[in-house]
């Protein structure tokens, strides 16, 4: 195979940025990623949150790329049909000291370039966010903070990014990598050897394992997990903003937060994890969690939790380290990036692209760049109107598969072009399975669906990859 | 159908049947193990036969139309329903409207068992309609949380085709399913039973490897120390189940936060006039020869209130 220009070691939010991003010029560009598809990472598995860009230290990558990146995620998601919703933040204060730390926390972001800051009283707050907990007496108000599908960021990214010839190899693990003269990588993966000129660590968690691979051992990332917890739809308008407790020393505290699809979460927990692998929830957790956002809206209730998850912050020290490595000519690492990193992913991609450039890579813009992308429809997000019309141009759009977030044979079938080979896979671009029952009534209809269009046996459907078949094989005599 | 056939036997001769599966029968037709209609039909069938019977008389009646694959999406006060299906959304509005649209079961996560996410853990529906719609095996060593009659007969069920039944835990001091299930499906089976009883954990990366259970006081609390860990590559949730009544919450119905049911004074009706409830949405049965007579009644309330209204 030709060597690439570039070649990106992992598929998560800021792989799928960086490709995105370099794809506007003319490079051969390739990705692997370990799963089975993209954004199975730490990419799938958190707040969804577009930050503001409070809370970050002085002077770190951290502040000043993620104030950069809440600018331009309104762009690209513009650009990609991906929903983006400016819901505004809201640091909350429960008596005089936590009052005067609010002072600060304005001053300092606003040093750091957050625009709008504004500190609001209690009578804003009852009239506001009426279920908040009468004993807050202010907060900071961040009008810029937003939300967004995370996984489905990744997705469009990604496709987009395809459209416009990066190449992509899942399933692909990086297992070895051996160089062969200066900017001349060879990639050892199960999907084959790849060659590259530049390689680029986006690996998420195991960003540490492969810049040893290279010869850069000087970093360890040490997971931190965080588990949440996600409530009935039902109890969407349970908040009007999001909301944060004071911080700690060492993470933003448990948050009520909106998401992207109407169900609000509770979370994140945030404690060092032993294994990297290691996404369980725990009692513990759950208890925390739940505590703690009573706080802050005391009508959440036990009975609200309908699923829950753990996702693995990928630390690295303080800051993200995003470097040429000088040691290793043409090899850059992106690494350590924990929150803020969905948010500053698309000032990431720009940074990576200026390293390429002073690394001596030239970038020539193509003459032609697809930026945008149609947004992928959704039944449950349109007016009924719309529906009809939908329907009657296709009629499978009037075929349900899933009852609990209405999604049609049609879109499950998309997502599949687009990509999904695995019921996660589905479940993320789709929704369907992530509603109230969680599965029990479409499964069999999503196997049967999934197993015709990519021509595989039902037994060998998985729910993320290999070794997660959701059957053990047919009924005996079958 | 049974509310419908009714609802035709006193008068009303305009009726119109949504069903959102492809075929009528709803759930019994997984049901393919017997104990079905000895009340009803004073006969022992299986859940298709049970249904059949119905299907069979209700195509007698031409004065019922049925539309299957037919999902309604929208439901309001004034009895306003919108359905959708391949190729059509329709809106029609009815004079008094009848919602039989049953239950469905707790998940995995309602009762909130911590632990992992893998492939493996089903509700026991789920894995009935696996193994006796799609002739698959969900898993061969299976550990089932709680003791709900789907449970009990999805045990049987997995032994039957050569699985092993690993436990059944059940956090009550006693199983919330029927007698003759626990004995037929169980005990016969010698099917290790722990009551007192939850599964806390969930254990496995990619596919379920194991659950660690723990003892509970009379007040459900872990009893600290009691931890034990069954291996097993399947997990099958059965503790109960809640009736579906999104819709008619949709419509403004008041329902009871608890049980998911409409809050109601008087069996099958609710706080809307015209708008009946039957069967499992109305309230959890035992069995389905008291959803059937429940139904019959609600079948001839629509028609009274027909009657009075004009
Ligand atoms: C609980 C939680 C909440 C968070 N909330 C927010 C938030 O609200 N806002 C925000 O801005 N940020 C948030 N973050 C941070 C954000 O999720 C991460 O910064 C971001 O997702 C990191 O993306 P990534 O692409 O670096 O990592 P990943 O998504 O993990 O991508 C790395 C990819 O590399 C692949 N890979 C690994 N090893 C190999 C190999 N050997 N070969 C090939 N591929 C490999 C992985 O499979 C993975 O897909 C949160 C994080 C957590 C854990």
């Amino acid at each position: 195979m030709k060597p690439f220009d570039i070649l990106i070691i992992g598929g998560g939010v800021i792989g799928a940025s960086i490709a995105r991003e370099l794809s506007r010029y003319r490079l051969r560009i390739g990705l692997v990623e370990k799963e089975e598809e993209p954004a199975f990472g730490v990419s799938k598995s958190n707040s969804g949150i577009i930050h503001p860009g409070t809370q970050n230290p002085a002077g770190s990558l951290k502040a000043r790329l993620c104030v950069q990146g809440n600018i331009l995620t309104r762009k690209i998601c513009k650009e990609l049909g991906v929903d983006f919703k400016e819901v505004g933040e809201l640091i909350v204060a429960f008596d005089e000291t936590e009052r005067g730390r609010l002072l600060q926390l304005k001053k300092e972001g606003e040093a750091l370039g957050v625009p709008g800051l504004e500190i609001v009283d209690s009578a804003w707050l009852k009239a506001n966010e009426p279920n908040l907990s009468d004993k807050a007496i202010a907060a900071l108000y961040a009008p810029t903070a937003g939300i967004v599908s995370p996984y489905r960021l990744v997705y469009d990214l990604s496709e987009n990014a395809g459209r416009n010839g990066v190449k992509f190899y899942t399933g692909a693990g990086v297992e070895g990598i051996s160089q062969r003269g200066e900017r001349r990588f060879e990639i050892h993966t199960p999907q084959g050897i790849f060659n590259t000129r530049y390689l680029i660590n986006a690996a998420g968690l195991f960003a540490d394992e492969i810049s040893a691979m290279a010869g850069v051992d000087d970093f360890k990332i040490r997971p931190r997990k965080g588990e949440e917890f996600l409530l009935d739809k039902k109890r969407e308008h349970i908040t009007n903003h999001l909301l944060f407790p004071l911080p700690s020393q060492t993470s933003k505290g448990i948050l009520v937060i909106k998401t992207s699809d109407g169900n609000p979460m509770i979370g994140p927990t945030a404690e060092d994890a032993a294994d990297k692998e290691d996404l369980s929830t725990s009692d513990a957790g759950f208890k925390k969690v739940l505590l703690s956002a009573q706080k802050m809206i005391p009508s959440i209730s036990e009975d609200d939790v309908i699923a829950y998850f753990a996702g693995l912050r990928p630390s690295a020290g303080k800051d993200f380290i995003i470097r040429h490595e000088d040691k290793v000519p043409g090899f850059i690492n992106v690494a350590g990036i924990q929150s803020p990193g969905l948010t500053a992913a698309p000032a990431i991609a720009l940074l990576v692209a200026d390293i390429l450039k002073k690394n001596g890579l030239s970038l020539n813009k193509k003459l032609i760049f697809h930026g945008h992308r149609e947004k992928t429809m959704q039944l449950f997000a349109i007016p009924q109107e719309k529906t009809r019309r939908l329907i009657k141009k296709d009629a499978s759009y009037g075929d349900i598969v899933c009852r609990c977030e209405m999604v049609s044979a049609k879109e499950v079938k998309d997502a599949i072009k687009r990509g999904a080979r695995t019921l996660d896979g589905i479940k993320f671009r789709t929704r369907a399975q992530a509603g109230r029952c969680h599965g029990s009534f479409c499964t069999t209809r999503l196997l049967k669906i999934l197993s015709e269009s990519i021509e595989k046996p039902v037994t060998e459907i998985t729910k993320r990859g290999p070794g997660s078949e959701i059957v053990k094989g047919n009924k005996s005599g079958d | 159908m049974a509310a419908a056939i009714a609802a035709h036997e006193s008068g009303v001769k305009d009726i119109l049947l949504l069903e959102r599966d492809q075929y009528l029968g709803g759930i019994l037709n997984q049901c393919i193990h017997t104990g079905f209609g000895i009340e009803y039909f004073k006969e022992v069938l299986t859940g298709p036969e049970y249904a059949q019977r119905f299907i069979k008389e209700i195509k007698k009646i031409p004065d019922i139309e049925i539309s299957l694959k037919s999902f309604v999406v929208d439901l309001t006060r004034d009895k306003t329903l919108t359905f959708i299906k391949p190729g059509i959304l329709e809106k029609v509005k009815a004079r008094v409207l009848i919602m039989a649209t049953g239950c469905r079961e707790k998940t995995r996560e309602m009762i909130h068992i911590a632990g992992t996410r893998p492939s493996g853990v089903f509700s026991a529906g789920l894995a009935q309609k696996l193994i006796n719609i799609e002739g698959l095996l969900p898993g061969k060593r299976v550990v089932i949380a709680g003791s709900g009659d789907i449970g009990l007969i999805m045990a049987r069920r997995f032994m039957l085709e050569g699985a092993e039944v690993r436990a059944v835990i059940e956090i009550e001091k006693k199983t919330r399913g029927l007698l003759r299930n626990v004995v037929q499906c169980i005990e016969d089976f010698e099917i290790p039973m722990y009551f007192n009883h939850r599964i806390s954990k969930i254990n496995g990366k990619d596919r379920v490897e194991s659950v660690t259970a723990v003892k509970v006081d009379d007040d459900l609390n872990d009893i600290p120390g009691t931890d034990v860990r069954f291996d097993c590559d399947t997990v099958l949730i059965s503790v109960g189940l809640i009736p579906e009544n999104e819709l008619i919450e949709m419509a403004g119905v008041q329902i009871d936060k608890k049980t998911n049911s409409p809050v109601s004074h008087e069996l099958n009706k609710t706080s809307i006039p015209g708008l009946f409830v039957c069967g499992n949405s109305f309230k959890v049965y035992d069995i389905v020869d008291s959803v059937s007579l429940d139904s019959e009644i609600a079948g001839r309330l629509a028609a009274e209130y027909l009657r009075k209204k004009i």
